[in-house]
């Protein structure tokens, strides 16, 4: 495999370089192309993801709603459980989730607050009806919510249950995307990604038959966040 | 598929007098048009994120040999694979290798062009592998046997009828009996049906919106769902990707990222931007254990350093065929291949050749909107002249419209000569007219009154006038 490979990657980078009439780049112009890559920058970003962060956080919440996001606003972390219970029940959904096996999210009082509730830490099963996970930040610019998959953060959690409910703080509210990609380098180092980074902006949705938009077509049908004011 | 780009014209006429998919294909500028403009309204930014979209596009085709070397390398770094390939034939064999080595039996599918290129689907059926198209609108043409007739909207020219009746025939098998007539209930059955595909499958296949070089990642871009469980489920995920999808850093797709749902459906964003880095880490629960890229060539090499190389911009939001008066007449199906619409027109010549495709640059009436409305200011009624003048050049324009070229030509020319000849016609048509506002038939003009009136000319020819305006 491997020599059919080498062979076809030459003919291809040969065909490249002979219609752009030039050989190999030089040594400076790889070097220059290797620090740009090494150096990120940030192109344009508009302005409303530019504002202070009080208003970043109803930016979220505007454009999360404004994509079929739904949200329950709470005060501290130790509410989170019972909004989450609250809204199962709203729904008619059992009080059944899988959760991510994230130390944070499972160390909120889900005993106390929501002491009917089943959980089960781990990645989604095909039976799971409601997956729960945290998320690595919520974006304002456009109410996105970005998750990156992890030991402690399942990537089936976010698209196997009909239901994904995501328990986000105030605190990880961004401006832009490139925040986001801020967040990530410190945390992965530079030019590393975990296997999936998703970017999720409302649910899962189809618009396929004659134009008209349903909701829920292999992803989650509801899209819940459970966000804490308090940081 | 077999190109029948050279029957353009035989094609459009079945399309127009079409009348399920005049319907379907009003919606297309009705629905994304609207949105598209609504949503560019909302980002004072947009045309300044144009411009630098096309300058990280421009660098990128300038140096793209060592941005694929250094994207190369970052893949592999990830623990995923590249494999380079310069024709479709090697595209499917590479395909058919990697999914005989994990013995596959079944292969989800998410959407790709590069599939449709490639034809994977029926090369894979006829090895033995079943594939399963996910994206519901690629579900239900793979249902009915026929390519994708727009480039995010696949299914866009059938009607919810349509959509019933193939379920109802394709179903049963399943066990499902109920002939479904509502939207929601036709959502709700393929859902279900394709979730035991996606756990069953040992092989997913997605496309590429986006390649970034810094990281080795791919990224795509979905409403549904469907791609992410397509590559997340299976023990290993395949990337079909051509090769000027690459970008250099996270933040030039963060960009690129802003244009394309709002080019395309005129969301914000689509409910899922997924970014997949190699295969699954030793400690993640779940994910594909196996990540690789099948990069195409494909003829796209050759067009970079030349008149057409700034189609290799193009990020396939399909703004240009929802602003394009001859695709929202005609339908996708019309232009004969893979690509339609006014970025069709221009790429499909380049790839199946110019002999087979040479009526698609001259299904124009150069407005120019689709340049106005494309994201990555390509020149697109520029190209289509380019390759006009090239089929004029190589002969491939039949003897009679040869000749009419030569003859116009010929008196252009010839200033004094053309303005007589026109004051000529001009006044033969006016006689022809009768006083009446327009005519009916014309003679040697039969193929263009036969479905609409020829104005009659008021009031001599430009030059009369202008020289009349001046003296005034």
């Amino acid at each position: 495999m491997s020599n059919k490979t080498q062979g076809g990657r030459a003919t291809i980078l040969g065909w490249i370089r002979g219609s752009l009439d030039r050989g190999e780049l030089s040594a400076e112009q790889r070097a220059a192309i290797d620090s740009r890559l090494a150096n990120p920058r940030r192109n344009l970003i508009p302005a409303r993801a530019q504002v202070d962060h009080a208003a970043q956080v109803e930016l979220f919440l505007e454009y999360l709603g404004a994509a079929n996001g739904t949200f329950t606003r709470v005060a501290a972390e130790a509410d989170a459980p019972k909004a989450l219970s609250e809204y199962l029940s709203s729904q008619n959904l059992p009080q059944r989730v899988a959760m991510a096996p994230d130390a944070w999210l499972q160390g909120l009082p889900w005993e106390k607050g929501a002491p009917l509730l089943e959980r089960r830490a781990g990645p989604a099963r095909p039976e799971d009806q409601v997956g729960v996970t945290g998320a690595l930040a919520g974006i304002a610019e456009t109410g996105t919510l970005m998750l990156v998959s992890g030991p402690d953060s399942p990537s089936t959690l976010t698209m196997l249950p009909e239901t994904h409910v995501v328990v986000l703080r105030a605190s990880q509210i961004i401006g832009a995307m490139e925040d986001g990609w801020d967040a990530l380098r410190k945390r992965e180092g530079q030019g590393k990604m975990p296997r999936t980074a998703i970017f999720i902006t409302g649910p899962s949705r189809t618009g396929d038959i004659e134009m008209h938009m349903y909701l829920g077509a292999h992803g989650p049908r509801r899209l819940h966040v459970i966000f804490i004011d308090e940081s | 598929m077999q190109p029948t780009s050279a029957n353009f014209i035989a094609n459009a006429r079945d399309a127009i007098a079409d009348d399920n998919l005049q319907l379907a294909i009003a919606r297309v500028g009705e629905n994304f048009g609207a949105k598209r403009q609504q949503a560019v309204d909302k980002l004072p930014e947009f045309d300044a994120l144009c411009g630098r979209a096309v300058e990280i596009k421009d660098d990128v085709l300038a140096h793209l040999d060592y941005y694929l070397e250094v994207y190369e390398r970052a893949v592999t770094a990830s623990g995923g694979h590249v494999h380079w390939c310069a024709t479709v034939e090697e595209a499917c064999e590479t395909v058919l290798r990697l999914c005989r080595s994990v013995d596959a039996k079944t292969v989800t599918k998410g959407k790709s062009m590069i599939g449709e290129e490639m034809e994977i689907n029926p090369y894979l059926e006829r090895h033995g592998i079943e594939p399963i198209e996910t994206d519901l609108g690629e579900y239900i043409i793979q249902l009915a046997g026929e390519p994708p007739s727009h480039i995010i909207a696949p299914a866009v020219h059938k009607t919810k009828e349509q959509v019933t009746d193939l379920f109802h025939e394709h179903h049963r098998k399943f066990g499902k009996t109920e002939r479904l007539t509502e939207g929601e209930d036709l959502v709700a059955e393929a859902r279900e049906l394709l979730r035991g595909k996606y756990l069953a499958a040992d092989v997913g296949i997605t496309g590429a919106n986006f390649l970034i070089a810094e990281t080795g990642s791919s990224i795509i871009v979905t409403n549904e769902g469907n791609g992410d469980l397509t590559q997340m489920l299976p023990k290993m995920h395949i990337v079909l990707a051509s090769l000027e999808k690459v970008v250099p850093t996270l933040e030039d797709a963060a960009t690129l990222l802003r244009l394309l749902a709002r080019s395309a459906s005129g969301q914000e964003m689509s409910s899922y931007t997924t970014l997949s880095t190699g295969p699954r880490r030793a400690d993640d629960p779940d994910g594909p254990g196996e990540y690789h890229v099948v990069l195409l060539d494909n003829g796209r090499s050759e067009l970079l350093g030349g008149e057409f190389q700034d189609i290799l911009r193009c990020i396939r939001c399909g703004a240009c065929y929802n602003h394009c008066p001859v695709y929202t007449s005609v339908g996708g199906h019309a232009y004969g291949w893979v690509y339609g619409g006014p970025m069709g027109a221009v790429l499909t010549p380049a790839l199946i050749g110019l002999a087979e495709a040479r009526h698609l640059p001259s299904a124009t009436p150069f407005c120019g909107r689709c340049e106005e409305v494309c994201p990555m200011q390509i020149p697109l009624p520029k190209m289509m002249r380019h390759w006009r003048e090239q089929s004029f050049q190589r002969r491939l324009t039949p003897g009679r419209e040869r000749l009419a070229v030569a003859l116009w030509a010929w008196f252009a020319r010839r200033p004094a000569l053309y303005h007589l000849g026109a004051r000529f016609a001009i006044g033969w048509l006016f006689r022809r007219a009768r006083g009446r506002g327009h005519m009916r038939k014309v003679p040697f003009m039969r193929g263009w009154t036969l479905t609409r009136d020829l104005p009659a000319p008021e009031g001599g020819t430009f030059q009369q006038q202008w020289r009349r305006r001046k003296r005034a």
